[in-house]
């Protein structure tokens, strides 16, 4: 079993967003990098899979110089080798098309991420690998399976979730529970500095690119009203708010 | 230039923020004719045309895969040699679009806020780093694919009816890709990531045995119900109730927080929510910082009378 697994670097969920050269840069002074939450749980299922029944997992990262700490953690959590394409990882088609070249012709029979990275949060990756190598895709994975060269996968719809059989190779994009986050151990953190880490070019260019970014307004301050008075609330939701 | 707009059906008839999406096409500078498609079986599909839209694509089937429902989108796109292809966000659309732009070596810009700019180069506004900020995205493909972000778009009925007309494409190999061996869904509750009104709950109502007050609220709300991600985790309420970073995204018009302190993660599934109301014990709970309207007190208490209000004014 060989497992493709894509991980991108993004800010730390409570990192506080803000942007330099008259808001045309994200300001990444001060900023703690993570692997993305949701392609942490896709790392901890395929190494879950290398325990449980044996894998072969390369972690896969389109980025700078800067997310090579997260891609060590991947290998310190698990992966065995390490890829990383050499861009900035701003434009989906882009990312999707150096993740399908890379796989291309290289036998991977499941290629993992999240179901979408928690900076530009389009979602769109896995299923555009999917598209550009010809095989299925699915997401959010919440559960996999792999029996022989099918897999059973349950996906969240809305309301619920869905129980789906599939087969072999085929793009996950996964979410929680699929797996719990591991935590790289001392062993795991000392092997990960000899693993390799294989830097290539991106042999593409971007399709879309950002002029200029914003924050939104302040929000204003909070309205309190006495817990005596809380059915006030409801007349002020109505009558200022103008949402009931 | 033409628009194509991928729709799904909720309940009966078209989602909510599928005609958000063909209401937003209709409006985009330079477009002519919205295109709709959409698969399964549902009610009033002319109605469409309210939105904006001139013909409706209809595949009678409904597709099994994002595989089948990406290639029904193809057709729709071929056959009208669009330009512009728009999606509302959610987790069918954004498959079906990210295979449909592939195929079309293009890319796909999500959670888009506002209507492009297309006198020069095609700009269009989005929504990045989970609702903390916007980015204004150039993009340079040829053809266009928008997801929009549900509850930008004002739906303002109009008077026009769509043209539906039958679309037979063959998905038998692609839909034989996968099979669907089950659906488990929670019946009679409403759409979560659809609704217009949210009451939530978090660890600090203390035990799933709590949760009837906020319940009874959201009943009377017509609201649909959430939780936080300590609450799914400890399994007092289902996963898909899990509002947050890492669960569903919502954006209602009226969010009520109950025993929810508010952390950055729960914030960043509910900060674009218009209005949203924090009801917690503790005075210094972070929460209160995002909120519009807040109540400091008991949820027991605080949850009947809020219940009671809305029947009288009923």
């Amino acid at each position: 079993m060989k497992i493709l697994v894509c991980i991108s670097s993004v800010p730390d969920t409570t990192s506080k967003i803000a942007f330099e050269e008259n808001n045309t840069k994200f300001a990444k002074a001060g900023i703690q990098y993570i692997i993305g939450p949701y392609d942490d749980y896709a790392l901890a299922r395929a190494v879950e899979i290398k325990e449980t029944q044996g894998a072969d997992i390369t972690v896969l990262n389109v980025g700078l110089a800067e997310s090579e700490p997260q891609i060590r953690k991947a290998l310190a959590i698990g992966a065995d080798t390490a890829v990383r394409i050499d861009a900035d990882p701003t434009d989906s088609f882009f990312v999707a098309q150096e993740i399908a070249s890379y796989a291309q012709g290289k036998g991977f029979d499941l290629i993992l991420m999240g179901r979408e990275t928690t900076d530009y949060n389009t979602g769109v990756v896995h299923g555009m690998v999917g598209e550009l190598l010809g095989i299925p895709s699915f997401s959010p994975v919440m559960e996999l399976n792999i029996e022989g060269s099918n897999i059973k996968i349950s996906k969240e719809i809305e309301g619920g979730k869905e129980k789906i059989n599939t087969t072999l190779p085929a793009v996950l994009g996964c979410q929680e529970p699929i797996a719990e986050w591991k935590i790289p151990s001392m062993r795991g953190i000392m092997s990960a500095r000899t693993k390799p880490l294989e830097v290539i070019s991106p042999s593409s260019t971007p399709q879309s690119e950002i002029k200029v970014f914003e924050l939104p307004a302040p929000k204003g301050a909070c309205k309190m009203i006495p817990a005596e008075e809380a059915e006030t609330l409801i007349k002020l939701l109505q009558t200022e708010a103008k949402v009931l | 230039m033409k628009a194509v707009v991928f729709a799904e059906i909720g309940d009966k008839t078209y989602k909510k923020t599928s005609l958000e999406a063909i209401q937003y096409a209709s409006k985009i500078n330079g477009v002519t004719e919205v295109h709709v498609v959409v698969s399964g079986n549902g009610d009033a599909l002319s109605d469409a045309g309210k939105y904006g839209a001139t013909v409706v694509h209809h595949q009678a089937a409904p597709c099994l895969n994002s595989l089948a429902a990406s290639q029904v989108l193809n057709e729709a796109i071929n056959a009208v040699q669009a330009k512009v292809i728009v999606a509302a966000k959610s987790a069918l659309g954004d498959a079906v679009m990210a295979r449909s732009a592939a195929s079309y070596k293009s890319t796909v810009v999500g959670n888009v806020v506002a209507l492009p700019e297309t006198s020069g180069s095609f700009v269009v506004k989005r929504s990045i780093f989970t609702g903390k900020a916007f980015a204004d995205t150039v993009i340079n493909s040829e053809i266009k694919f928008l997801s929009v972000k549900k509850n930008v778009v004002e739906l303002t009925e109009g008077s026009g009816s769509a043209n539906v007309q039958n679309l037979a494409v063959n998905t038998t190999a692609t839909e034989a890709l996968s099979t669907v061996t089950e659906t488990l869904k929670a019946s009679g509750t409403l759409s979560l990531p659809e609704a217009d009104r949210v009451v939530s709950g978090g660890r600090g109502l203390k035990g799933p045995e709590h949760w009837q007050p906020l319940l009874d609220l959201a009943e009377a709300l017509g609201a649909a119900t959430a939780c936080s991600k300590p609450v799914s985790d400890l399994d007092w309420r289902p996963h898909h109730e899990h509002v947050g970073q890492t669960g569903v995204k919502v954006a209602p018009n009226l969010y009520i927080a109950c025993g929810i302190s508010g952390a950055i993660q729960h914030l960043a599934g509910v900060n674009s929510s218009k209005v949203i109301v924090v009801i917690n014990k503790d005075p210094e709970a972070p929460f209160f910082k995002a909120a519009d309207y807040g109540i400091v007190g008991d949820a027991f208490e605080v949850l009947p009378k809020l219940t009671a209000a809305l029947k009288n004014l009923n």
